[in-house]
């Protein structure tokens, strides 16, 4: 078995040192009923290489590749395109094969990239501070509510309307668990987003207002009024971003005073891997920095006074902290934090910027010509590279239409909001840097075919 | 004033009805440098064995139970930038907050400073 | 003959000053690295675009333009391919050496598994896609589940969890979902050892349980007796690693559980150890009824400095039907269906509802499954064998020099433990573990599990050669009787590493997380 060292003589010479005639007699503490008498059922014994390689391959090829077909879907995950050097750096065996850092003398790298990391997503989401990441942007999200409980000692979240239903899903589970209440609603075909109820819904027992920026339809709305309210009831505001892409074009939710700011970092440098592993980000003001969750880098020096990295504040987790920790996490998402700094170090800020514009340029192209299609209405009046059409049908099967005419077109609201018949007629199209015109072209000329 | 000392390694020195509370020195030679101190907040009641206060060592975190019951009349807030006070001086500067004692009576379950150095001696 | 004087002539080595500085501070491949944002710039790609973009339309962005700087640097592809190679080269990997870091299970990570992920049927698909274009993907999802519920001989599995802490999370979920379905929400308790991963408690708390320490007999398992005398109708379930942190199978499991059901508990196994007993032992015939399993540790999809991790969950029949959204569901002509909110009602009615956005750790799906495949059930059983194998031989060839405590217990299990019994005054685990260092090695687990002083914990792993095993075993030795004889430079240690001993009071007291520009403090002064 080619990963396999020990040769039949070295487990014999291993046997002999340690005392035991056979490798059973190192198994004496499993009871005799609970040993497996034969193999595991079903499955075939070691394979080669090529044999494995081509099982996985004929599983890859029932998938309709994104790069393969006009592909408009987002809604939480994006495809963009990824310098050829990242899968390179993070494929270093260094970095691939390394453990969490708890050995700094031995673990420089990987620390001194999270200590980068961390400033490039605090720069980005206008924090003070950033952790060394999350799973990802859902469980990010909820951490952060979380947070804002033990900061605020209240029980009570407001979820905007705009804020990911699968996000909201999982506040929803685990505040079941944990009693904090959770006041969430779907959202309305709207042309902007609902600040103005949240301003009005919050109160004495609020901790906190949760905001996507940009949200579910891709719309996008100043967040300063919304922060100045929680504020002024001392709550706090934090704000999503799926698409960090965005903060390349837009204020960040930093600037408009949101006291922590989470994202899903999976459209720089990730891919979209069916949906993991990603990466959340989590930033937040100086001020909250002892009650973040997950780990944290900070700098600091050596024996001999040089410059290093160590992980830091780690009595606040739960192998120091046990029962008491801030959260019961324990891993981050350390190698696609790394894919996320290196892509964000090859664009660089002009990169980032060039990039956004891109995208914002595509998609306002696209949503002209995709409303010129008869039955199709614009819903946003401002948006960055995602947008919601209303279609004269119901979406769903539209969706399922376009995909076997080729065209991967969105995603319906009908998939994300089943439940919701004036939702029904949705569709949120995402349009980045690898979209070209003619795939635009293309999902024009088909559309307007299925709806007729 | 007098002194008292918990099996936790608290010290409570009261005058009249007021308590100013902090770990023992020798609790902080055994927790080594301290990095960060959670005092409670002004008018936080507590019952005697309560949480009142966290300090957090590099590699440990140790809650500081309240030795007496009563209301908190103020954390110390220089240890908000220098928790290394409690290395320092733990039965000085290093104390973490003062409060109004609710009952008195519970300062004879405690133990004075002799018998709290015979304890020490023994662990 | 003429004699051509020029050129180079061989010289016999000299011996000289070791120490002497170097004008970089590098030491020859020992490279110093500045941070991105000393060497990079704003202005600076590496990424080039199509000049097609920018049409001349406005944009709409109403007023939320990014006006203010951003502060990202930039690096060219060559300045920033240099910048992570170099600063890969200052992190220890199990690609350069033997990693024994106990309870982590830091085993070769094969290429091949890299490959099959990266393949584009894998790496480029949306999770929204419409589910009939993305069948060989549910496919990859639906396979695992069968093999991971075949290898636990377990009833069902939930694959969403992101790691092992939430994987812990999905298991104590359901068993509150069952209990409250049930109408035993009072269970409040759960029974914990003390000898468990500090995530088992903080897993409990967090989903408002109360923790209780189970105790653990002389012999480091758990005390079958003790324990069931605290049972009773207030004890929601017992947490249970098997094998145990001590590196020691609970031979008990099987009674325990049938106590902990008997009163009308759950157990909750951590399949952190499950490396020990793949292919050999299914924890469903020892009356589990939720255990996580770490696919970066058994099933080896990379650690990646962190994470990501997998941590799917296997359930018994009981809780089951309580686990999370969103699963696969195979029928009869082969197609796969996706069960999530819309159907759930029907499908799968007591679910506690989602845990995370999106499948899983779809990318650590396909390397755990080639993983699974390439072994088969010989090729898994033979790593149980061999990583028990391995442990072993390591116990005893160290055990003359370093503290076994529980050692005369009989065999360990995947991982050998060690004490600092017998240093000299003074000199703690944390020196030996420096001191490891500097023989080119990661250290072992540290001060874990809790219940041994100064615990060493060193799990091997079945991918190393028997002479990779010996030259640990020698630099121990080594290093152990230095530990023993008080020898001073172990308290420096390390020496040769890119950074000495670093000061963590001084990153705790005064957190600095994010890089701010020197000359830009200096200005505000």
């Amino acid at each position: 078995m080619r990963y396999l060292p020990l040769t039949p003589d070295d487990r014999r010479a291993m046997l002999a040192t340690i005392g035991a005639a056979s490798i059973d007699d190192l198994f004496v503490d499993v009871p005799e009923h609970a040993r497996l008498s034969g193999p595991i059922d079903g499955l075939p014994n070691h394979a080669s290489e090529l044999a494995v390689e081509r099982h996985m391959a004929a599983l890859a090829r029932q998938n309709v590749a994104a790069g393969d077909v006009p592909f408009f879907l987002g809604a939480g995950a994006y495809r963009h395109h990824v310098p050829a050097s990242v899968d390179h750096l993070i494929q270093r065996g260094e970095f691939l094969t390394a453990y969490t850092p708890y050995q700094p003398e031995i673990a420089q790298g990987t620390l001194q990239m999270l200590f980068e990391f961390q400033t490039q997503v605090a720069r980005l989401l206008g924090t003070d501070v950033a952790n060394a990441s999350m799973y990802d942007g859902s469980t990010a999200c909820w951490e952060a509510i979380v947070m804002a409980r033990r900061i605020t000692r209240r029980g009570k979240a407001i979820l905007s309307s705009g804020l990911h239903p699968h996000y909201v899903s999982v506040a929803r589970t685990m505040a079941t668990f944990t009693g904090d209440a959770i006041e969430a609603t779907a959202p309305c075909l709207d042309a902007g987003p609902d600040t103005a109820s949240l301003i009005d819904r919050i109160d004495d027992d609020t901790s906190c207002v949760v905001v996507q920026y940009p949200d579910i339809l891709g719309r996008i709305g100043d967040l300063s009024d919304l922060a100045a309210a929680c504020h002024a009831k001392k709550a706090l505001l934090i704000a999503v971003v799926t698409e960090p892409v965005a903060l390349g074009a837009l204020k960040s939710p930093g600037e408009m005073d949101a006291d922590i700011v989470v994202g899903e970092g999976q459209s720089i440098g990730v891919g979209l891997q069916f949906g993991g592993p990603y990466v959340g980000l989590f930033g937040c003001k100086q001020k909250y920095v002892r009650q973040m969750p997950g780990r944290l880098c900070g700098e600091t020096v050596d024996a001999d006074g040089k410059r290093g990295f160590v992980l830091t504040l780690s009595t606040r987790e739960q192998h120091i902290r046990r029962e008491k920790a801030t959260s019961n996490i324990c891993t981050n998402s350390g190698l696609c934090a790394l894919a996320f700094s290196i892509h964000m170090t090859l664009l660089g800020e002009a990169g980032l910027r060039d990039l956004a514009a891109i995208n914002h340029a595509g998609a306002v192209a696209a949503a002209e010509r995709l409303a010129r299609v008869p039955g199709v209405t614009l819903v946003n009046d401002a948006f960055f590279n995602e947008f919601t059409l209303e279609l004269s049908k119901e979406a769903r099967p539209v969706v399922r239409a376009l995909a076997d005419r080729g065209v991967l077109a969105g995603v319906s609201l009908g998939r994300l909001y089943p439940n919701e018949e004036s939702l029904a007629n949705g569709l949120v199209v995402a349009v980045t840097e690898t979209t070209t015109a003619e795939d635009v072209e293309t999902f024009a000329t088909e559309l307007e075919e299925v709806l007729a | 004033m007098s002194r008292y000392f918990t099996e936790d390694h608290e010290w409570v020195d009261v005058d009249g009805d007021t308590g100013t509370v902090g770990i023992t020195d020798y609790a902080q030679g055994q927790l080594g440098d301290i990095v960060f101190v959670d005092v409670p907040d002004e008018g936080k009641t507590f019952a005697k064995g309560d949480d009142a206060a966290v300090v957090e060592s590099v590699k440990a975190a140790s809650d500081i139970y309240a030795p007496v019951s009563g209301s908190v009349i103020e954390g110390n807030a220089a240890l908000g930038d220098t928790p290394g006070l409690v290395n320092e001086d733990a039965e000085g500067e290093g104390w973490m907050f003062r409060l109004t004692l609710s009952d008195p009576g519970e300062l004879d379950g405690l133990m004075d400073e002799a018998a709290y150095e015979a304890f020490v001696a023994k662990l | 003959m003429s004699i051509n004087q020029s050129g180079w002539r061989p010289e016999a080595p000299q011996t000289g000053n070791a120490d002497a500085p170097t004008f970089t501070g590098n030491r020859a491949l020992m490279l110093e690295e500045p941070l991105i944002f000393e060497i990079g710039s704003t202005e600076t790609t590496g990424v080039d675009f199509d000049d097609s973009g920018a049409p001349a339309q406005g944009h709409k962005l109403g007023n939320l333009v990014r006006t203010a700087p951003i502060g990202l640097p930039g690096l060219s592809e060559p300045e920033a391919v240099r910048h992570y190679t170099r600063l890969s080269r200052q992190n220890y990997a199990i690609d350069l050496g033997l990693f024994p870091l106990g309870s982590c299970t830091m085993k070769h990570n094969p290429r091949l598994n890299e490959k099959v992920a990266r393949l584009p049927g894998f790496a480029d698909i949306h999770p929204l896609a419409p589910v009939d274009t993305v069948q060989g993907a549910l496919g990859v999802i639906n396979e695992l589940a069968f093999w991971l519920i075949g290898l636990t001989g377990m009833y069902g599995v939930a694959m969403s969890p992101k790691a092992g802490a939430h994987g812990e999370l999905c298991g104590i979920l359901c068993i509150k979902a069952a209990l409250e379905k049930r109408g035993e929400g009072h269970r409040k308790v759960v029974l914990v050892p003390e000898s468990a991963h500090g995530t088992n408690p903080a897993t409990a708390a967090f989903a408002g349980f109360t923790v209780e320490d189970i105790p653990a007999t002389a012999e480091g398992r758990v005390d079958l007796a003790a324990l069931k005398a605290r049972l009773g109708q207030d004890v929601a379930a017992v947490m249970i690693t098997n094998p145990n942190t001590c590196g020691l199978f609970e031979r008990d499991m099987k009674a325990i559980s049938d106590a902990v059901h008997a009163v009308g508990g759950y157990v909750y196994c951590d399949g952190a150890n499950f490396n020990a007993i793949v292919g050999r032992v299914r924890p469903g015939d020892l009356g589990v009824d939720a255990m996580h399993i770490n696919l970066h540790k058994t099933f080896s999809t990379p650690h990646g400095g962190g994470g990501p991790g997998s941590g799917p969950v296997v359930l018994s029949e009981a809780l089951a039907p309580f686990g999370p959204l969103p699963f696969t569901a195979r029928y009869e002509d082969g197609h796969i269906r996706l069960i999530e909110e819309e159907t759930a009602g029907e499908d799968h009615p007591d679910s506690f509802g989602r845990m995370t956005a999106f499948h899983g750790q779809m990318g650590m799906f396909t390397r755990a499954l080639a993983y699974i495949l390439s072994h088969g059930a010989d090729g898994l059983k033979q790593v149980a064998e061999d990583a028990v194998l391995n442990a072993n031989y390591m116990l005893r060839s160290l055990d003359d020099v370093l503290d076994a405590p529980f050692g005369p217990s009989g065999p360990c299990m995947h991982e050998a433990l060690f004490s600092d019994e017998g240093f000299a005054e003074g000199f703690t685990t944390l020196d030996v573990a420096k001191a490891l260092i500097d023989e080119g090695y990661h250290p072992m687990t540290m001060y874990f599990p809790l219940v041994v002083h100064g615990a060493m914990l060193v799990e091997p792993t079945e991918t190393e050669s028997k002479a990779a095993l010996d030259q640990f075993i020698g630099a121990l030795r080594s290093v152990a009787a230095r530990a023993k004889t008080g020898d001073e430079s172990l308290k420096t240690a390390p020496h040769f590493a890119p950074r000495r001993r670093l000061d963590e009071t001084l990153a705790a007291r005064k957190p600095v997380l994010v890089w701010s520009d020197p000359a830009l403090a200096q200005a505000a002064e």
